[in-house]
């Protein structure tokens, strides 16, 4: 069962994350921002599946429901009528292939390099309870530094979206 | 047979390539953008995994701050596209050269 459910939510992300970068019938941003969105929600269900359910929770809701809004958002705001027109350069198609398939050689050879199989721990689970506590204990200094991060990029994007700089 | 964590770490490996491949490619600063989003999940998927398979919930914990970093990164990202596209009405990057000497 959860075999079955692993290779379907992988292939199913495999194919919508291709479907991002290179869909053969539409080159319209907002299709690729849909795949995306398809991506998120297939690689939550992975998340899901590795017993991290708040990242799941946190997956859907963050990534698919607001960052990808706040895409489509810019996407309608720019009309982008004339991606639609422009064709891979064979070049660009070259290089990129080339460049990906250089990585996943690396990437394999990281791989198999040697990986415990089976899960350590049965009792670890993604709950929200234990990540929380390890949030407020350990990793405390880093929780409020990403507070402070998040304040610097509200105030840069109000700065930066304002129509005159003084 | 069940998913091991080399299962995990192949998914997340290919799509990290496919994001990469998006970023070479395409012209369109919004599609790049959304390529870059691919990669980090690929990289949020494989910490996930490792985080599981080795009973560490550190990995999830990174995870958790790479979201909060990625969202504000959206935000500033899609601002200084705005910001562009008001000045010079475009989004392609071939039409970004005045840097070029």
């Amino acid at each position: 069962m959860q075999a079955a459910l692993f290779y379907i939510f992988a292939a199913l992300a495999l194919v919508c994350g291709f479907l991002v970068v290179a869909n053969p019938f539409s080159r319209n941003p907002v299709t690729s921002a849909m795949f995306l969105v398809l991506t998120i929600v297939w690689l939550a269900g992975l998340f899901v599946l590795l017993h991290a359910f708040f990242l799941g929770a946190v997956q859907i809701l963050i990534y698919a429901g607001a960052v990808m809004v706040l895409f489509l958002f810019v996407i309608m705001l720019l009309d982008l009528r004339a991606e639609e027109r422009r064709r891979f350069k064979p070049l660009g198609l070259l290089g990129g292939g080339a460049v990906a398939v250089a990585l996943a050689v690396l990437l394999r050879a990281a791989i198999h390099e040697g990986v415990p199989s089976e899960p350590a721990a049965a009792g670890l689970e993604g709950a929200t309870e234990p990540l929380g506590r390890l949030l407020f204990t350990r990793y405390l200094l880093p929780f409020e530094v990403v507070s402070v991060l998040l304040l610097v990029a509200m105030v840069g994007v109000v700065l930066l979206s304002k129509k005159e700089l003084k | 047979m069940t998913p091991g964590l080399e299962h995990y770490l192949v998914v997340s490996a290919l799509l990290f390539c496919l994001g990469l491949t998006g970023v070479v490619l395409r012209r369109n600063l919004l599609v790049i953008y959304m390529s870059l989003e691919l990669m980090l999940n690929a990289a949020n998927l494989a910490l996930v995994a490792a985080s599981r398979f080795t009973g560490n919930l550190d990995g999830q914990v990174m995870v958790f701050f790479v979201v909060t970093v990625a969202a504000a990164e959206v935000a500033v990202g899609l601002a200084l596209i705005v910001a562009l596209y008001r000045r010079r009405q475009t989004a392609h990057v071939e039409d970004l050269t005045s840097l070029k000497l």
